[in-house]
């Protein structure tokens, strides 16, 4: 069974930027993209576990802060010529801006 | 429906213009490509490599039969192109292949020139072009013993060291007396004859051919003017390349010795477009892949539509592709009437290194057995730096400014392969050979992407290029002229701050959309220079954009490895006193700070801060009285001090004084990259002032002011830009320098290599020849100051529960 929550709403993320979730599998990276799509990813880069939080989003890639490692938001694809994936999870912009977030167990 | 893009020939020109209209618009065209041998594309520059034995045919397919089928391009192998029908748009092969076309780009590259003496139809007697040749001379070198090569230019003599090192005897014959005359002067040709001696070939300078002899319809001879006579079992011709413009000429294409072309890359039929090796631009035709690279770029431009991008020549410069010879050579390195040329000679270590100077600038220069530096004389001959302030060290190279990272270890031929090249990533000479081989690098930004080698501090860059050029030999296209501010446009640092002045720019979308960038949001590189420059140009009016920032400068701290953040309190001239020190440690307490550790700016830095710790710790230092020192951005540092005339007994200023008035004068203030202030009371220079961005040295009779200085990667000592008798003649110089710098050096480029961009005289020029500049510099300083001097720390530790610092949610399991 997979569990919903409600982090927030849109207007907590800067546009082209980032926010954390606590949850019980690791920290998680919201984005938020100049087109208000909103994705989460495992705030952990693979590479040297840099927090991507805290990376440059630049259309729907966020550069890693440590070694500019690029990760695709959509699918959590790490950019050529590195290699590698992040998890990410399901997440929805409601018509209102509220962020839901869904948890598998 | 797609149109229909019709190319003639399959070589590296034809394919690196296919390949960069795929990057554009990978959909855009329907691609038939006409291919005259029976292979695919492959790098015809590293023919040389495997006639020597050190690669084969297969190490150098640059696309193989799966590139053209995955991007639907249909190839036409082993077919000749007979016919252009420009009235029907059509083009015909020698097979019967008849294809239409909406654009054709013709790029049937070059042939050997055979010279016409008598027996030069004989069976054994061939170019160096393609795979067929290389073929021909390989069994010949198992059947023959003798091999003639004509031609003692760059393609002769490899030709000639190959075909010795597949066993044959190999005499080289040239028309002058000097070796690779268009590439090097009488000294450096005869150190390299010299070494090829000693490696076994002859030569035989000064002849002409006057007949090739032969039996039985098979060379065996070749006879000279003089009346001698060399044995050959092949001869190979090297003299030249002629641009194939034949089919060209009879479609009534404009030509002269190639295929005329504008800046465009279009030919007289707007229809029809060329390229590389077969066409004419500005009167030039070129023999070497750089220059073509550029061109497919511009072509691709045009073919997709676009139609911005000029193609505006090449300056071109060479290496040989000979093992065991270190060999550079660039621009014009005979001289002019008005030239002066800079010799450095040492017979015993075979190095000769020659600069030819025209009004103050390189405009040639010819390197033979020490080569490392040829890059850097190559970008200041382009870049056409003044280079009268280092004149006299020019010659000992860059790294003789300071190096750190790979000591000396400059010569990159006797580098074992296990040798560590960058040492910020552990990436070894064979790794980064080994990918340019395999994985078809040519730039230097495809060797960082691919081995990250040169990636961090870019302290090996000058090694990572001489490794290219050496692999490559003339393929290696270094960094181009007119570099690209990122890869997002095709505008330099310069063009885009141009730009953003004369339209009135304030925003970086706004730039996006003016300047037509490629990518909708920028990237990593882009963004934090583009903010850098709207906020530096308008500052109260540009809106300062954080996302923009890197994560240092938007979190006020240093990021380190773990993810934790480092704060650094700001110690006016790094002087302290005991409640400041004591509350940095009620501080450290509080927050369980791991480390404190004093740094070179002589500040105190607390390690191991969680990002939701930092709002807090941020207003607890501000009620002690600090504000945010800044550690962390491309703006002023540190100014560092000595105790000078107040205590110390050699002292003859009140440096500590001094640097505090400047430290107070120039914080928060934003500039390319990070700057560094020191003052030092006297010429023992305690501050280490001469490696400081701004260096102040009192002596007794005032103070010397000195700029440029780095104690990082590349160690710089600073120049000295004047001397100046009071304090506040310091602070107008130091406010004026500082400007200049903020206003036109590119983003990311420390003081040191600006000044050497755009020369010492320059500098002085306007900050100590021309007073009302420098008082207008100053002033536009202290208002930009105005807004600038505000304590980020204090704004944000007002806010500790927004999402920057804290999490949204914490969900619990």
């Amino acid at each position: 069974m997979s569990q919903q929550f409600t982090i927030g709403t849109l207007n907590d993320i800067p546009q082209m930027g980032a926010t954390t979730v606590e949850t019980p599998n690791g920290r998680y990276a919201i984005f938020r993209t100049r087109n208000d799509d909103v994705f989460a990813l495992r705030d952990q880069c693979p590479h040297k576990q840099g927090p991507l939080s805290q990376g440059i989003v630049a259309g729907n890639i966020v550069i890693c802060p440590l070694h500019n490692w690029r990760i695709d938001l959509t699918s959590g694809k790490v950019q050529a010529p590195d290699s590698g994936c992040v998890n990410t999870l399901p997440i929805e912009a409601q018509a209102d801006g509220t962020l839901i977030l869904t948890l598998a167990d | 429906m797609k149109k229909k893009l019709v190319c003639i020939g399959n070589g590296m020109a034809g394919m690196r213009t296919v390949e960069e209209i795929l990057k554009l618009e990978p959909d855009m065209y329907e691609i038939s490509v006409f291919g005259e041998e029976p292979h695919e594309n492959y790098n015809r520059i590293l023919l040389s490599p495997v006639l020597a034995g050190e690669k084969t045919i297969d190490d150098i397919i640059l696309n193989s039969a799966e590139w053209y089928t995955e991007n639907n391009i249909t190839l036409y192998k082993n077919e000749k192109v007979v016919e252009i029908d420009r009235i029907r748009n059509q083009v015909k092969g020698e097979n019967g292949t008849v294809l239409d076309y909406d654009r054709l780009l013709v790029a049937t590259g070059s042939t050997a020139f055979i010279i016409p003496v008598p027996g030069h139809q004989l069976e054994g007697v061939i170019g160096f072009r393609d795979i067929k040749d290389v073929n021909t001379m390989l069994s010949a070198a198992k059947t023959g013993k003798n091999a003639v090569v004509i031609g003692g230019g760059l393609l002769g003599l490899e030709a000639a060291n190959g075909l010795r090192k597949q066993g044959m005897s190999v005499t080289v014959v040239h028309l002058l007396d000097t070796l690779m005359e268009r590439q090097l002067d009488k000294t450096a040709a005869s150190l390299l004859k010299r070494s090829l001696e000693d490696t076994g070939l002859n030569f035989k300078m000064e002849a002409q051919t006057e007949e090739i002899l032969g039996t039985d319809g098979k060379v065996s001879a070749v006879k000279f003017k003089d009346g001698s006579t060399v044995d050959a079992d092949l001869v190979v011709m090297a003299v030249g390349i002629r641009p194939n413009i034949n089919l060209a000429q009879q479609a009534g294409l404009q030509c002269e010795r190639g295929i005329l072309v504008d800046d465009t890359l279009q030919t007289y039929d707007p229809k029809i477009y060329a390229i590389g090796e077969c066409v004419q631009h500005r009167g030039q035709v070129y023999g070497l892949v750089a220059p073509l690279f550029e061109q497919a770029k511009v072509c691709a431009n045009h073919l997709v539509d676009l139609g911005y991008s000029r193609y505006e020549g090449s300056v071109t410069s060479t290496k040989l592709k000979v093992t065991g010879i270190d060999l550079f050579s660039a621009g014009n390195f005979t001289g002019t009437d008005n030239s002066e040329d800079i010799i450095f000679q040492d017979p015993s270590i075979g190095v000769y290194k020659k600069l030819v100077i025209e009004d103050d600038k390189i405009i040639g220069a010819v390197l033979y057995g020490a080569t490392l530096d040829g890059s850097w004389y190559f970008q200041l001959m382009r870049d056409e730096t003044d280079i009268s302030a280092m004149r006299d060290k020019l010659l000992f190279g860059q790294a003789h400014l300071g190096d750190s990272g790979h000591g000396d270890e400059d010569h990159i031929l006797t580098m074992p392969d296990d040798a560590e090249v960058c040492g910020c990533n552990g990436v070894c000479k064979g790794d980064i050979v080994d990918a340019i081989v395999k994985k078809n690098l040519f730039t230097l930004d495809d060797v960082r992407a691919h081995t990250k080698a040169s990636n961090s501090c870019g302290s090996c860059t000058a090694l990572v290029e001489q490794l290219l050029a050496s692999t490559l030999g003339n393929d290696y296209s270094a960094s181009p002229a007119h570099k690209p501010l990122c890869k997002c446009t095709d505008l330099t640092h310069d063009e885009v701050k141009d730009a953003i002045i004369e339209k009135k720019l304030t925003s970086i979308h706004d730039v996006f959309e003016a300047l037509d960038w490629k990518t909708p949001d920028g990237c990593a590189t882009c963004r934090p220079a583009l903010n850098y420059y709207l906020i530096s140009t308008f500052p109260n009016v540009a809106e300062d954009d954080s996302q923009s920032r890197f994560i240092n400068e938007r979190a006020h701290g240093n990021i380190q490895k773990d993810g934790t953040y480092s704060v650094v309190p700001r110690m006016w001239g790094g002087v302290t006193n005991p409640a400041e020190l004591r509350a940095i440690a009620d501080v450290a307490d509080k927050y369980d700070v791991k480390l404190v550790k004093v740094t070179g700016g002589q500040r105190l830095d607390l390690f191991g801060l969680t990002k939701e710790q930092l709002p807090h710790i941020w207003a607890d230092l501000n009620k002690a009285g600090f504000v945010s020192g800044h550690a962390y951005g491309k703006a002023l540092r540190t100014v560092k001090t000595c105790v000078g005339s107040e205590w110390c007994r050699f002292g003859t200023q009140d440096s500590t004084g001094m640097g505090i008035k400047l430290e107070k004068m120039t914080w928060g203030s934003w500039t390319p990259h990070k700057f560094k202030i020191a003052v030092s009371g006297c010429p023992r220079n305690c501050a280490e002032a001469t490696i400081k961005d701004f260096g102040v040295v009192a002596v007794d009779s005032g103070w010397e002011l000195h700029v440029g200085g780095n104690g990082g990667i590349k160690v710089r000592v600073t120049d000295l830009l004047c001397k100046v008798t009071t304090e506040e003649e310091v602070q107008e110089y130091c406010g004026a320098f500082m400007q200049l710098y903020r206003e036109q050096a590119h983003y990311l480029e420390r003081t040191a290599p600006w000044i050497e961009r755009v020369g010492l005289k320059y500098v002085q020029e306007i900050i100590v020849d021309d007073a009302e500049e420098r008082k207008a510099l100053y002033e536009r300083f202290l208002a930009s100051q105005e807004i600038s001097q505000i304590d980020p720390w204090a704004e944000l530790a007002k806010k500790p529960e927004s999402p920057q610092f804290k999490p949204l949610k914490r969900i619990e399991a």
